[in-house]
């Protein structure tokens, strides 16, 4: 087994929309902090009239534990694009990788999928890996990038944290800092039942499951079966640029969780929220099932481009109900392409509308313009033979005398069932200039009609 | 060195003979084959197909290469047609209705757009367009370029300049058609062809027998 840990060490702030100008996330004292503000003194653990006092235009959010845990759901939802076993922490994840790697080309390469995306969706953070759970998330709290692969290994790379990272009660971390142990290291060598007696035997536990020397089962994340995520957006916007921005954090998160639900979706719901309007939905349809969020961000790319919005949008919601399986071997036959030619029906769709791009198909019927509809997509067929290419769209009277009758007749008598019946000859015919008809004679009335072109 | 190994370099083109190194796409019809550069439908360029009378067979004369193309699981996009393409027909002629689909686009700037849309993306392109001009014309042969697509393009009448590589009028005659050749990369063709296509059309019609 080999873990990778991902520590979100600004998750706290990072949840509330971006700032140009100073700004800090407070519990009791001040948590988090930008860049803006950290060059201005503030420091975590402040209070927030200290805090204020150096800053005069400082931004102070009361720390929002909720929208932190949904966020954290979110990312292990995308974190289930690379590993079924994903399990959430107090500002992080861990995921399972050992029995994925080769499927992502290695870890080096799985590394930097993850990178890019983190990256992407704007998330600070700390990667981290070891043959034990414990010991990657502690190597990745500790702030520096540490990658251990195997188990002899932790105890060395462990060995220099503070023991302050351990997740014990303070008074116990005091204790061990009196002792003189204010290392791992120092735990380590020192006699386990003299620490057991003295601390307790969680200390001792913590130690051995950091180490991998006794089992450490994870609980993991078990993705809802619609999905369904809302980002207010760090200011009201009309642009479409801003609003792709915002989706390319909630995307991958889709993205993710469709593949921990081997499924993908057809359809997509976009609901803008605006300050004084009603929301705005727009949907994004695919012609196949897909969970590719890049296809996705194409997608709504062309549709925020084409759609007008009545004011500037202050929220998004993405949502998608309708979860359909796909396998992952259709996603590595065909997903491969993520560019704007694979989506060719969907953005012909987004601007022409849904009605004008149809495929055609044929219905068991002997009435010809029953014979025929449109559809979605396509289905193949057998075809009927002596069958004009093109069908007018109503047969229209014609005089019999200016065409000679090439080939023919064909009877079609059908549809006293529906009210519809006909009976009609049907005869091919040849005009003047060449052109060839597909004529009937309806039997009724002994009128003639042209009902289809042979071109 | 000889005449003969010069004249063998493909960088070489005698003016009496038909333009070399064209990817094509089988038309079907061998007679036509033999007088288009690249022996077919051009791939990665703009056929223009002058039609003045409609029903004298111009479907039919690309419907072999079109069956091709949907079994090999290519698109086939017709761009605002006329009529309402017969899915009964299509589907007997050999044509895989699952990758065939019509865009209703009108006539004007969005069934450009649609053509270019679907060229790049490497489909077959039938589209019935208007208000030809060079720069729309353009665009549609870089698309046909950048999606090595082909591009069919019909229209009623014969203007006196066009971009397209390839240009044709088709008339009809007695029970075939007679192919004009406007334009062709390579030797001018002074006379039409004249196909019987007949075989493809209506020869299939379960009462012809007994009719004759």
């Amino acid at each position: 087994m080999l873990w990778l840990a991902i520590h979100f060490p600004a998750l706290s702030l990072e949840i509330f929309p971006s700032s140009s100008g100073p700004i800090a996330v407070a519990e009791k004292g001040i948590v988090s902090c930008n860049e803006k503000a950290s060059i201005l003194g503030i420091r975590p653990g402040m209070t927030i009239s200290a805090a204020h006092a150096l800053s005069s235009g400082l931004i102070v959010k009361f720390r929002d534990r909720n929208a932190e845990s949904e966020t954290l759901a979110g990312l292990a939802a995308w974190a289930g694009r690379f590993t079924p076993s994903v399990s959430i922490q107090a500002s992080g994840l861990l995921l399972e990788i050992g029995s994925c790697i080769r499927l992502h080309g290695g870890l080096t390469n799985l590394l930097s999928m993850a990178r890019r995306d983190l990256h992407e969706m704007g998330y600070g953070f700390i990667l981290s890996c070891a043959p034990a759970p414990h010991s990657a998330w502690l190597l990745a709290i500790s702030g520096n990038e540490t990658f251990v692969m195997e188990k002899e290994e932790i105890e060395k790379a462990i060995g220099k944290l503070p023991v302050e990272l351990l997740s014990q009660p303070s008074k116990i971390v005091e204790g061990l800092e009196m002792i003189g142990a204010k290392r791992l290291e120092d735990c380590i060598k020192l006699p386990r039942s003299a620490l057991a007696r003295r601390f307790g035997k969680s200390l001792i536990d913590e130690i051995d499951r950091a180490l991998g020397k006794i089992p450490d089962p994870r609980k993991y994340f078990i993705p809802a079966s619609i999905f369904e995520r809302r980002l207010p957006l760090p200011a009201s916007v009309m642009e479409a640029e801003s609003l792709l921005f915002a989706l390319k954090r909630v995307l991958p998160e889709l993205s993710g969780h469709l593949a921990l639900l081997q499924s993908g979706v057809q359809e997509i719901e976009l609901h803008c929220i605006h300050e004084d309007e009603k929301d705005t939905l727009l949907k994004a349809g695919f012609s196949a099932p897909t969970r590719s969020h890049e296809k996705m961000l194409l997608l709504f790319r062309e549709i925020l481009h084409g759609a007008s919005l009545p004011s500037p949008v202050r929220e998004i919601r993405i949502r998608a109900d309708k979860i359909l399986p796909l396998a992952s071997g259709n996603i590595d036959l065909f997903d491969d392409e993520d560019n704007e030619e694979s989506l060719l029906i969907e953005r012909l769709r987004i601007r022409l509308g849904k009605d004008a791009v149809f495929g055609l198909s044929e219905i068991q019927d002997h009435r010809p313009e029953k014979a025929w509809q449109t559809c979605d997509s396509g289905c193949d067929a057998k075809g009927k033979p002596g069958r004009p290419f093109w069908l007018l769209k109503k047969p229209f009277r014609c005089r019999k005398g200016n065409l000679a009758l090439l080939k023919g007749p064909e009877r079609i008598e059908s549809g006293w069932w529906d009210g519809k019946d006909v009976s009609r000859d049907y005869y091919v015919a040849r005009d003047e200039n060449g052109s060839r008809f597909w004529v009937f004679c309806d039997r009724s009335d002994g009128e003639w009609y042209v009902q289809g072109i042979f071109s | 060195m000889s005449i003969e190994s010069i004249l063998a370099h493909p960088g070489i083109w005698l003016g009496g003979e038909l333009a070399r190194n064209n990817d094509a796409l089988p038309t079907g019809f061998p007679e036509l084959d033999e007088m288009l550069p690249g022996g077919g439908w051009p791939i990665g360029s703009v056929t223009e197909m002058i039609v003045e009378k409609e029903g004298i067979g111009e479907i039919s004369l690309l419907l072999p290469a079109i069956a091709a193309e949907s079994g090999k699981d290519k698109w086939i996009i017709w761009v605002s047609p006329p009529h309402v393409p017969y899915a009964p027909a299509l589907a007997h002629a050999g044509v895989k209705l699952k990758n065939m689909l019509v865009a209703n686009a009108g006539k004007d700037k969005e069934a450009w757009w649609a053509s270019e849309q679907a060229l790049r993306a490497g489909s077959f392109v039938l589209a019935w367009l208007e208000m030809q001009d060079e720069k729309k014309m353009r665009r549609l042969q870089l698309g046909a370029e950048s999606g090595r697509a082909c591009c069919m393009i019909f229209s009623r009448e014969e203007r006196q300049r066009s971009p397209a590589a390839l240009r044709l009028k088709i008339e009809a005659r007695g029970n075939g058609i007679a192919v004009h050749f406007l334009k062709r990369r390579g030797l001018h063709a002074s006379r039409p062809l004249i196909l019987s296509i007949d075989s493809h059309a209506v020869a299939r019609h379960p009462f012809s027998s007994a009719f004759a």
